[in-house]
């Protein structure tokens, strides 16, 4: 087995991926253009870029769900001809998707044996694999216990399952994509471990990601793409964040948000008490009390599902308030008074959809049609029976103007633009109306570092010109940078509340697992 | 990966005009294994339905039906609903029609009592959609299963009122009596006769252009009215409609009741027009064939007129096909037009993806050269 310690000396032998001249196009878009990789046996290996700029493409083609147009892909040394994710893993590529690909209902052994199981005999294969398992998770530090049922493991857990699922089929190359979009700062450093484990033990990883500090935190080497090309290949320990973000966008770019004290003034929004149960009964936002004052920007921080679609979504009309009330511009709403997303909007309130491809947006509708949702009943787009076409299509050119949405086309169906260039839009279209208080869901989710600094600043605008901002993030860079204050929520509670000069990465990951120390929640982890 | 490169006459122009000729290739083998010439049997369709004046009419008599339920059909579909009931919904509308017909028609000409019966008819329709509408909408019954249910309610129900209360005292049939000759619709060879012109004796009514002006009206209900807006977009995604602050319950309802009034309209064309009573099982199917215009013509009106012309070809040149092939029987023509459904319907997409690449390569060498 290797060691890496020392990188110089991992040059000269064979490396366990090596890429020539990848060529994929789709159609006109040529999504890998004379790719080159070389992944070093026994490293961690950074892939980083925007979304869009082929990251995702070139994984798919070496785990076999795409085929190159042309080029050569050499595992360990010898030509490989992948076709299929069946041919990746026979020549021991291990993939862990972004979403995981998890049985819930079936426990840990069954997930991790099911397809490659040893026998036709259920019980025989379960004991080899049960064996197996032991030995891997002894090897490598990964503990699970075999019997747990899936759906009841913490997210980190789930994903350890998925990394022994590929080492249980021989995997000695992981693919990881996006791994820590969903972990809390605890769970990433346990990841982080894992794969440092897997390196010791020859296991080259490629490390799929947007997040720069991952990068710099635990691979060797890093490679940058941008729209479909590598424009770059270095060792990480030569590199720096602001580097890697100018080669990722081609020009430099501000990684901090620009911005002055907040001065806090009058309340605009409060949530007294919001309860919300979902159609199963289960409490999913539990008594819930908050205030955003004008001038302000306010972060929800927390791992994603634990009661901030909810809060957002009550917040903006779209579930109606159950127990509680909502006081909005001198108007409150309750139980008693239902209001829909619609009138929330005459209140003053402006909301970017958490996910714009579920709420935000119609991708099938054109840039114009999605440019007046919520503003579909105004008198300045409807004539006395028929819309006023004219009239949404030039503001949808008056909203592409004023926030650069890329291309300029009104008429180009939502789900040809890219995800940035999509939540310019979403966002240009709630601000439009200089709304008092706003709503912001993921504010950068699926953006381009370009758009990202573009959207913070006019977000800090909005609060800067008086108005109220809430942002509801999981990413807690985002929000540690772009608030003034925040506050976390775990299990649909709030848990914590602090101002976010006051505020670090270990204490709010410890209040978004609810924790006093770390590993508490990790449920049957050792 | 981004199959959104296509341009839209291929989507809706080629590709539906390959499915059709599959499907007639296919139907080109059975006849050849029945031993007929299927050239032969393609001259009968086409001369049946477009080779002389009488053949003209009757296609476009059956164009008719279709256009008005491949409109329901569509209209529904962009709400995300699949209305089914298009049959039962015709019937229904088509007894607001007679009833309507058969009260006023001793005291005013067709021209006056036409916005009257298509009122009655479009109230009819649109309450039997009504009910399906609203259990999907406020108790989640889904309306495929709903509106099947109709259909066979429709018919029990028209059973029973024309074998018991409408039926024509002294008669034997099961119909109405005939509404007067002043209170019918003009059949075509009368409206030209006005002009002068002499041409063979049809359904064809001017039912016609009402079908026309329905098209008209759906495209601008769906495209320029804030009603439309709020049907596409909860067809497509009913979050986003939701979080654009729309009523979605109430737009659903609203949606399948215009769906029904719009099948309705097949009463018009018939009671009113071609058979001037209420009779058993006047639509004859027209509901269930709009599924496949509708599904043909890509839920566009344009693709419905055109979906529906074909559809009204196959129905009367079909006809004459078995009148002029004995070994040709009626039902190997519904299995022609079985196969039309087939591949316009459910394998629509099966022959897309290789369009698809065959298109993105021609397209890229052009690009190539270009360049």
């Amino acid at each position: 087995m290797l060691t890496t310690q020392n990188t110089e000396q991992q040059e000269t032998l064979t490396p366990a991926i090596d890429l020539r001249k990848i060529n994929k196009s789709f159609g006109p878009v040529h999504a890998n253009k004379d790719v080159d990789l070389v992944v070093t046996k026994g490293s961690i290996h950074g892939i980083i870029g925007e979304n869009g700029a082929g990251k995702s493409t070139l994984m798919s083609i070496l785990y076999g769900f795409y085929e190159a147009d042309s080029g050569e892909i050499l595992v360990n040394g010898k030509q490989a001809s992948i076709t299929s994710s069946k041919d990746a893993i026979n020549a021991g590529i291990g993939m862990v998707h972004q979403h995981f690909m998890l049985i819930e209902t079936f426990s840990v052994l069954e997930n991790v044996m099911l397809g490659a199981e040893s026998s036709s005999s259920l019980k025989k294969s379960k004991i080899s694999a049960r064996a197996e398992l032991a030995r891997l998770s002894q090897e490598f530090g990964l503990a699970v216990d075999p019997d747990a049922i899936v759906g009841d493991l913490a997210v980190g857990l789930q994903q350890r399952v998925e990394i022994l699922k590929s080492l249980y089929r021989g995997a000695d190359i992981l693919i990881l994509d996006e791994p820590t979009g969903v972990l809390t700062p605890q769970e990433v450093k346990q990841l982080f471990d894992i794969l440092n484990a897997l390196r010791e033990r020859g296991v080259s990883v490629m490390l799929i990601t947007h997040k720069l500090q991952e990068i710099l935190e635990i691979t060797d080497q890093v490679t940058v793409m941008r729209a479909g090309t590598m424009v770059a290949s270095r060792q990480t320990s030569q590199t720096t964040k602001e580097e890697l973000a100018e080669l990722m966008v081609g020009r430099k770019v501000l990684l901090e948000v620009d911005k002055s004290p907040a001065a806090p003034k009058e309340v605009l929004l409060e949530a007294h008490n919001l309860t919300i149960k979902d159609f199963a009964g289960i409490t999913r936002l539990d008594n819930v009390s908050l205030e955003v004052k004008a001038g302000e920007i306010l972060g929800i921080a927390g791992v994603s599902g634990n009661g901030q679609t909810e809060l957002l979504d009550v917040l903006s009309g779209i579930l109606p308030v159950q127990q509680g009330s909502i006081t909005l511009s001198g108007v409150t709403i309750d139980a008693s008074n239902v209001l829909n997303a619609k009138d929330f909007r005459h209140l003053s309130l402006g909301h970017v959809a958490e996910d714009r491809h579920k709420q935000g947006m119609v991708t099938d509708f054109s840039a114009r049609e999605c440019s007046i949702m919520g503003f579909q009943d105004e008198p300045e787009f409807n004539g006395a029976i028929l819309m006023d076409n004219n009239a949404v299509t030039e503001h949808c050119i008056k909203l592409m103007d004023e926030f650069d949405v890329r291309p300029n086309n009104p008429h180009l169906k939502a789900a040809n633009f890219s995800g940035g260039n999509q939540q310019k839009l979403c966002i240009a279209r709630e601000m439009d109306r200089k709304p008092s208080v706003l709503l912001v869901g993921q504010p950068t989710r699926g953006v381009d570092i370009g758009a990202i600094e573009f959207i913070h600043q006019q977000i800090v605008q909005l609060r800067d010109a008086g108005n109220a901002v809430l942002v509801v993030s999981v990413e807690l860079e985002e929000v540690m940078s772009l608030c003034d204050r925040i506050i976390v929520m775990f299990e649909g509670r709030i848990v914590g509340e602090m101002a976010a000069s006051d505020a670090d990465a270990q204490t709010l990951g410890l209040l978004m697992g609810n924790a006093g120390e770390p590993n508490t929640t990790e449920g049957g982890a050792t | 990966m981004s199959n959104k490169t296509l341009p839209v006459w291929i989507d809706v122009g080629v590709i539906p005009l390959i499915n059709v000729c599959l499907a007639f290739f296919v139907s080109g083998l059975i006849i050849l294994l029945i031993g007929e010439s299927p050239l032969e049997a393609v001259q009968y369709i086409i001369t049946g339905a477009f080779g002389y004046d009488e053949g003209i009419g009757y296609t476009l008599y059956y164009t008719t039906n279709f256009i008005f339920t491949g409109l329901a059909v569509s209209v529904a579909f962009h709400a995300g609903l699949f209305n089914i009931g298009g049959e039962g919904q015709a019937y229904i509308g088509g007894l607001g029609v007679g009833l309507m017909c058969m009260s006023l028609d001793s005291f005013m000409p067709w021209w006056a009592l036409f916005p009257f019966a298509i009122a009655a008819g479009a109230a009819f329709g649109a309450a039997w959609a009504f009910i399906p509408a609203y259990l999907q909408a406020y108790r989640g019954s889904h309306v495929v299963i709903t509106t099947i249910m109709f259909n066979f309610i429709a018919s029990a129900l028209m059973v029973y009122l024309l074998v018991n209360v409408l039926i024509e005292p002294g008669s034997m049939a099961p119909q109405t009596r005939s509404i007067m000759a002043a209170a019918t619709l003009p059949s075509m060879q009368e409206l030209f006769a006005v002009i002068g012109i002499d041409i063979a004796n049809s359904p064809l009514n001017i039912s016609i252009f009402l079908a026309l002006i329905c098209c008209v009206l759906v495209w601008l209900l769906l495209w320029h009215t804030r009603l439309g807006y709020a049907i596409r977009m909860i067809g497509f995604n009913d979050n986003a409609a939701v979080y654009s602050g729309i009523n979605t319950r109430r737009v659903i309802v609203i949606t399948m009741c215009i769906s029904g009034a719009m099948s309705a309209m097949v009463g018009i064309n018939e009671v009113m027009g071609a058979q001037e009573r209420v009779l058993l099982d006047f639509v004859a199917g027209a509901g269930f064939t709009g599924i496949a215009v509708a599904l043909m013509g890509r839920n566009h009106p344009i693709g419905i007129v055109i979906a529906s012309l074909l559809f009204g070809a196959l129905y009367q040149g079909g006809a004459e096909l078995s009148f002029e092939v004995p070994t040709i029987t009626r039902d190997l023509v519904v299995v022609i037009q079985g196969l039309v459904i087939l591949f316009c319907g459910a394998l629509s997409l099966m022959i897309k993806p290789s369009v698809e690449k065959l298109f993105l390569k021609l397209y890229s060498k052009k690009e190539t050269t270009n360049v």
